[in-house]
């Protein structure tokens, strides 16, 4: 029964290091806007190719 | 028709609008309305950023103004450009700028691309709720002149104010990151909560103690590591506030608050190492949580609206002024002195009272008097601060400076920069309330501890004593009104009526007389009746297609009210010729063979009675003239109604214009009786007419818009700025109405007074709470189980009772 001391142990630090992964969230501003990033996330990052082939595909 | 129109009209490949046949620039193939579209298109092109046309949601921005470089040149004076950057190092600089256009999510494409159209800028964010853009620039490389003005020539104008620089922009930080402190200490509890119950429940339900005794102890010493972050981290601000105010002599909520927290970790403590139990940290982990959460709901507010702006953040930045060299300089508006000779454009604001020396002034006054109309001023004439130019520029002499103007010297006196009185009153019941009930708790402790030593019974007694102060740690009391105001703010601003912090409510239920201010309130902006009068000769079919062809031309408020009124199909062929618009005075032009010009009544020549205030423009076809189209305020269709229900409730109804009377005979049906109705006032009139109510004990409501009544909404109970859009500037206040849910004030109030019922009624179940707890406290029976499972019960009870019933007094109040 001995390993209870061990599994508690780690679970108690693996509590601990997502509390502190949150606290470093919080601290660095990703829950100040929590709304544009989802638009952002969105956007094509590539040019779309030559506009008068786009025009002539439509 | 689709059909007809398409070899006539096209439309503009950048914003989409109409062309005009002759007006029409073709460029790459492209049609474009006029040179600014042209112009951004050709510069959107240029740096491959084209892809903004393909965008699916694009809702485009017209470019028909034309953007002078030079309006910005002042953003490169050092001590303006010190104020407004958040950051720079001589290298490096950063600036978070506020864009009102941002709306679509191709604006956010489009801004923060800004690197690509100006090489010195190094990145931009959007944030898209706040309509803020953050942006940084290599100062070596470019400047801020360049950089608003680009975003202001792609249709982007930031909106500029010094005074959202100075303070409010320091308080809003700190309250942000107050809202943030808040939210790590809830977490921290929150683990600590979570963490302790959980390792707790073999407790409870029994350890073995002989085979499993070791096991108990090592449970025990965790629970107490993961506890003391949550007491000294999250729980710290309630024992540093009740030593606060203990010093003052004042004993607030945080009293009996501080007294628990400290009598449960120190008992808790104390019996793990004695070895006599496990003591009661889950309550405590759970205490500091709840209490913190309740925090929380109150202090959310909207962080997007501003209620502190003073006449500052309507005023520029900086003003042209005439150098003895003949020249044009931009001055900070702080810096103005008497004497100095400023320029004026069109629909710039006049900073400083000042005489006119050359030009043809037309002051648009609406903001700072409500007066509806433009106000022509001679050449000596003295202008006020916060006046509008609409026509050419002008050219004026400072006579006084802008800190001592008409308008500014509200702000500078003494009794308007006192802060009002009753802030914090939300919690003043409370506390109130937390006295009695801290000498109670503190008499039936004391009480529990000399009946047990006169019993003989010493480890009883203490244990009694203790578990006394643990159990009566009024944290659901704590609770109550923070989750009752909260979800009352909240549900008001869905509403529509946002309020600065939830103090408002109780002020609000308070409120015994209203008082209205006339335009822009009870009136809808840019939306007036229209009627055609006739004075000669009524108007014949193809005069009134004239008419509205002309008014179609121009850009006038008045001249687009003609057109939405006139209501005849505009035949396509025919075209206007010689259109003339002479800013501030008229339009003039020829369709076919009738002459007609539109405008005011001393342009065209027309006499009028000088009693006469109403917005008139007159009509002259080939010389002759007309009639005229008569302008009457429209006010809110919520009004009728919504005076009706106040009066009928008993509620005082005054109103308070800048205006002249001449509406006073419609009015009256809404205010009863002509000495409730106050005309032609000042700003420091309205100021000391809410001043005199509140002498003689009543409790005022004020609802304005403008500057002239920012004195009145300040010195208000509750002082409510009402706006078509809560994006605009809107004076100092209490709280931000829209225009829209102007007919819910009635139930606005009504809520506000049955929170602080529910209010009440939280309390008389946190206190039976209490009782339950104490009986067992005295006889020195509390187990920890009975307290885990109590605290947290009642605190959920009054949190879910507070917020329910105010959410279904809402329903069945706001629901129209």
């Amino acid at each position: 029964m001995s390993v209870i001391y061990f599994l508690l142990s780690l679970s108690v630090i693996m509590g601990t290091l997502f509390l502190l992964a949150f606290l470093w969230n919080l601290r660095s501003g990703q829950y100040e806007d929590d709304y544009t990033p989802s638009i952002r996330m969105l956007f094509e990052d590539k040019k779309p190719s030559n506009p008068d082939n786009f025009s002539s595909k439509t | 028709m689709s059909a007809t129109h398409t070899h006539i009209a096209t439309t503009c490949y950048h914003c989409g609008d109409t062309c005009k046949p002759n007006e029409t620039i073709f460029y790459d193939d492209k049609p474009f309305c006029c040179n600014g579209c042209q112009q951004v298109y050709a510069l959107l092109q240029e740096n491959g950023l084209c892809e903004y046309y393909t965008m699916e949601d694009l809702q485009r921005i017209s470019q028909k103004a034309e953007v002078k470089a030079e309006k910005y040149a002042y953003l490169n004076l050092p001590e303006i450009k010190a104020k407004l950057l958040d950051f720079s190092d001589g290298n490096i600089a950063k600036i978070t700028f506020y864009v009102p256009s941002i709306h679509c999510s191709s604006c956010i494409w489009l801004l923060e691309n800004l690197p690509k159209l100006n090489k010195g800028i190094q990145y931009s964010r959007v944030d898209f709720l706040k309509k803020q853009v953050s942006v940084s620039y290599l100062e070596k490389t470019t400047d801020l002149q360049a950089i608003v003005s680009l975003m202001a020539q792609i249709g982007y104008e930031p909106y500029i104010t010094l005074s959202d620089t100075e303070k409010a922009e320091n308080e809003q930080k700190l309250l942000s990151q107050e809202q943030k402190q808040i939210i790590a200490k809830i977490a921290v509890a929150g683990f600590a909560f979570g963490n302790v119950m959980l390792i707790s429940f073999p407790e409870y339900f029994g350890f073995d103690s002989h085979s499993e005794g070791s096991f108990r102890k090592f449970f025990q010493y965790i629970n107490l590591l993961i506890v003391l972050p949550a007491f000294f981290y999250s729980g710290w601000g309630y024992i540093h506030s009740a030593y606060q105010s203990l010093r003052k002599g004042i004993m607030n909520i945080d009293f009996p608050l501080a007294l628990g927290l400290i009598v449960l970790l120190t008992r808790s403590t104390y019996e793990i190492f004695a070895d006599i139990g496990a003591g009661y940290l889950d309550t405590l982990a759970g205490l500091i949580f709840f209490l913190l959460l309740g925090k929380w709901f109150q202090q959310r507010t909207y962080d997007i609206l501003r209620y502190d702006r003073d006449f500052k953040a309507y005023f520029p930045v900086a003003v042209s002024v005439q150098t003895t060299e003949g020249t044009e300089k931009q001055v900070p508006v702080a810096q103005l002195k008497v004497g100095d000779r400023i320029i004026i454009r069109n629909q710039e604001l006049i900073p400083a009272d000042s005489i006119l020396l050359k030009g043809e002034a037309n002051i648009d006054y609406s903001f700072v008097t409500g007066e509806a109309m433009p106000v022509e001023k001679v050449l000596g004439e003295i202008i006020y601060a916060g006046g509008k130019q609409v026509g050419s520029t002008i050219e004026l002499e400072v006579v006084k400076p802008v800190s001592q103007s008409y308008l500014t010297e509200l702000w500078n006196k003494d009794e308007f920069q006192k802060k009002k009185i009753g802030q914090d009153a939300a919690v003043r019941l409370q506390n109130f309330l937390s006295k009695y009930f801290t000498f109670a708790l503190l008499a039936i402790a004391f009480g529990a501890i000399v009946y047990w030593l006169w019993q003989n019974d010493l480890a009883r007694a203490i244990n009694a004593f203790t578990a006394v102060l643990i159990i009566g740690c009024p944290c659901a009391l704590a609770l109550s009104s923070p989750f009752a105001l909260g979800t009352a703010m909240r549900t008001m601003g869905k509403a529509k009526l946002y309020l600065k912090n939830v103090a408002v409510i109780e002020q609000m239920a308070q409120i015994d007389t209203l008082v209205f201010d006339k335009t822009g309130t009870i009136t809808e902006t840019d939306k007036a009746q229209i009627e055609w009068k006739t004075i000669q000769q009524e108007l014949s079919e193809a005069e009134k297609i004239a008419i509205k062809l002309l008014a179609r031309n121009s850009t006038h408020p008045l001249s687009q009210q003609i057109y939405q009124y006139l209501t005849l199909e505009l035949p396509k062929e025919i075209e206007i010729q010689d259109f003339e618009e002479i800013t501030g005075k008229g339009i003039s032009g020829k369709v076919e063979n009738l002459w007609v010009q539109l405008g005011s009544a001393k342009w065209l020549a027309v006499e009028i009675p000088s009693q006469d205030y109403h917005s008139k423009v007159f009509v002259k076809i080939n010389g002759q003239l007309r009639g005229y189209f008569l302008f009457r305020n429209s006010y809110r269709k919520a009004i009728a109604i919504l005076t009706q229900k106040l009066w009928n409730r008993g509620y005082d109804l005054h109103l308070l214009s800048g205006d002249n009377a001449n509406e006073a005979p419609y009015l009256v049906k809404y205010f009863l009786k002509n000495e409730k109705m106050h005309f032609n006032q000042s700003p420091h009139n309205k100021w000391e007419f809410v001043k005199n109510l509140q002498k003689s004990g009543k409790k005022v409501m004020m609802l304005g818009d403008g500057l002239n009544d920012a004195g009145a909404l300040q010195k208000a109970d509750v002082g409510v700025a009402v706006t078509e859009n809560i994006a605009y500037f809107t004076p100092a206040s209490d709280a931000i109405l829209d225009g829209s849910a102007m007919d819910k004030v009635e139930g606005f109030l009504k809520l506000a007074r049955k929170s602080m019922n529910v209010i009440k009624q939280s309390f008389v179940i946190s206190l039976i709470y209490n009782i339950i707890g104490l009986s067992f406290a005295v006889q020195g029976t509390l187990s920890p189980l009975i307290a885990a499972v109590l605290m947290p019960l009642s605190s959920i009870t009054v949190v879910a009772f507070t917020t329910l019933s105010v959410k279904a007094k809402a329903r069945s109040i706001l629901k129209t």
